[in-house]
């Protein structure tokens, strides 16, 4: 295979490839070795601690409730989100500088906190001062921390997303007579809204892994903090470990080619102005102003 | 009226949570720059590995990971990270947990930067004789780098605030302080603006300054 990096190999460059794959392999095999050394010496790969996942009572008890509650979370963050996000990432473009100013610092204020840190105090926040039934608090906690961090990047992705629609859009709507409202209403969110759609499924990810910290931190009956119960009464760390990592990587990674099968899908469509803003976008195509939007759009950490 | 703060070390939780930063965001920096020259190298199983690595650390929550380092790692593996007490074991198994998580984040920045540096430079370094890895070092990174200061400042400020997560393991950084406060006292919203201010103060500096810099470093094209 060749690349710009690298011309075809020729002979003494394929004998160099080849050395390097052989040492590649060799190190590689060696840390697995160690692993499968440790794992053994430990005795974590007897067959009673993988059994609980071979039957149904493992899944039913702990896993697939958790993941449940995981997906739970996840979705009810993206529903109460998503409108809260497209209202400040239209605010920030108002004409008026005060509602775009006041929208700006909101967004970046919630930007810029640990989504833990908002989970906690929300967790807090309804401890003291609202009635919430003590059970359903870490899942209000949750919820709101999601909420709160998720809808200041998805007002930023909105902006990028109108932002990235051709001028010609709002000139067009402006010359039949529209109104600001009706313009953006009408003309440049519906299209907005399908230009982002990867970019906001990728966020769907960034969500269903924050989940995870309202277990750990709160006691969110999620998909993790399952695990710990579950390796209570089984005592198997590492095949918990496994088993529920494994589910978080085939959920995300399903979210994720989705996304990417959604971006290409869009580039190639006839229709739609062609603006896309991708689950992944850094590469600046786009004018300078907009980068920094497009930039942000994407902090899929 | 800030007497609620007598008594924690909010500076001290501050600056272990710098600490944890400074510290993750060099290594990541190192593990992700080798992961992106793998994943470009001509050798299909370090492209392989590379590939497979940032696949699955970016699907993982990191909260699984860091904990992973304290229940797997040092519990099982015995990775006491040369430690004499639990304290410091902490911390660097987080520290450890980070770098594994935000290298893969950092790989992914570098790659898209290589692929902002027109076909023409690799080929123009090709045609005058250099080989892979000086035309990686010399042509590519150079310009590919000044490129993804932008978006490697975002995966900095992404980490200053994942340094949180250290505290699913008990490292005595801002959001366990936080905890314990809000616990203790009786005023939740004061505690609540002292740490978010403390954030807002740590990374909203280095996304103005790093995107500054970004924009004045690009190469223009």
């Amino acid at each position: 295979m060749s690349s710009v990096l690298y011309d075809t190999p020729g002979p003494r460059a394929r004998r160099r490839n080849a050395l390097l794959s052989v040492v590649f392999v060799v190190l590689l095999a060696a840390l697995a070795w160690w692993i499968w050394q440790v794992l053994d010496d430990k005795q974590q790969f007897r067959w009673v601690l993988w059994q609980p996942f071979t039957t149904g009572q493992a899944w039913t008890t702990y896993l697939l409730p958790g993941l449940l509650n995981t997906l739970k979370a996840a979705a009810l963050a993206m529903v109460i989100a998503l409108p809260l996000g497209a209202v400040f990432g239209i605010a920030r473009l108002s004409d008026h500088r005060w509602v775009r100013g006041a929208a700006g610092v909101v967004v970046e204020f919630f930007r810029a906190i640990p989504v833990l840190l908002l989970m906690l105090f929300a967790n807090e926040f309804y401890n003291r001062y609202i009635e919430v039934p003590s059970d359903n608090r870490p899942f209000y906690a949750v919820v709101t921390g999601l909420v709160l961090y998720n809808a200041s990047v998805l007002a930023e992705i909105v902006r990028a997303g109108i932002l990235a629609l051709p001028k010609g859009q709002t000139e067009a709507a402006q010359a039949i007579g529209l109104r600001k409202g009706q313009t953006m209403a009408g003309i440049l969110l519906p299209q907005a809204v399908t230009a982002m759609l990867p970019a906001i499924v990728s966020q769907l990810v960034v969500i269903v892994k924050d989940t995870a910290l309202g277990g750990a931190m709160i006691g969110y009956a999620e998909l993790l903090s399952e695990r710990g119960t579950l390796a209570a009464n089984y005592a198997n760390v590492i095949a918990s470990f496994a088993v529920v990592a494994l589910l978080y990587i085939v959920l995300n990674f399903a979210l994720t080619s989705f996304a990417a099968r959604l971006e290409s899908r869009l580039r190639r469509s006839k229709r739609g102005t062609g603006a896309v803003l991708g689950a992944e976008e850094t590469e600046p195509v786009r004018p300078v102003e907009v980068r920094g939007a497009l930039a942000t759009g994407v902090d899929q950490h | 009226m800030f007497d609620f703060l007598e008594g924690y070390d909010v500076l001290g939780a501050f600056w272990t949570t710098v600490q944890l930063t400074v510290l993750s965001a060099v290594g990541a920096l190192v593990w992700g720059t080798l992961l992106a020259a793998m994943r470009v190298s001509p050798v299909p199983l370090m492209r392989g590995f590379a590939n497979v690595y940032v696949n699955i650390v970016r699907n993982i929550p990191l909260t699984i990971i860091v904990l992973f380092a304290s229940l797997g790692l040092a519990d099982i593996f015995g990775a006491t990270m040369g430690a004499s007490d639990f304290k410091i074991q902490g911390f660097r198994l987080a520290v450890l947990g980070l770098v594994g998580y935000t290298s893969a984040f950092v790989c992914e920045a570098i790659r898209s930067g290589i692929n902002t540096v027109p076909m023409g430079q690799a080929e123009a370094a090709r045609a005058i004789g250099l080989n892979f890895s000086q035309t990686l070092r010399l042509i590519v990174l150079p310009q590919a780098f000044r490129a993804v200061i932008g978006p490697l400042a975002n995966v900095l400020i992404a980490l200053t605030k994942n340094t949180t997560v250290a505290s699913a393991i008990g490292v005595a950084e801002a959001a366990t302080l936080m905890k314990t406060m809000m616990e203790n006292e009786a005023q939740t919203l004061a505690i609540g603006a002292v740490f978010a201010l403390g954030f807002v103060v740590l990374t909203l500096p280095v996304g103005l300054l790093l995107g500054w810099a970004g924009k004045r470093l690009a190469v223009k094209r």
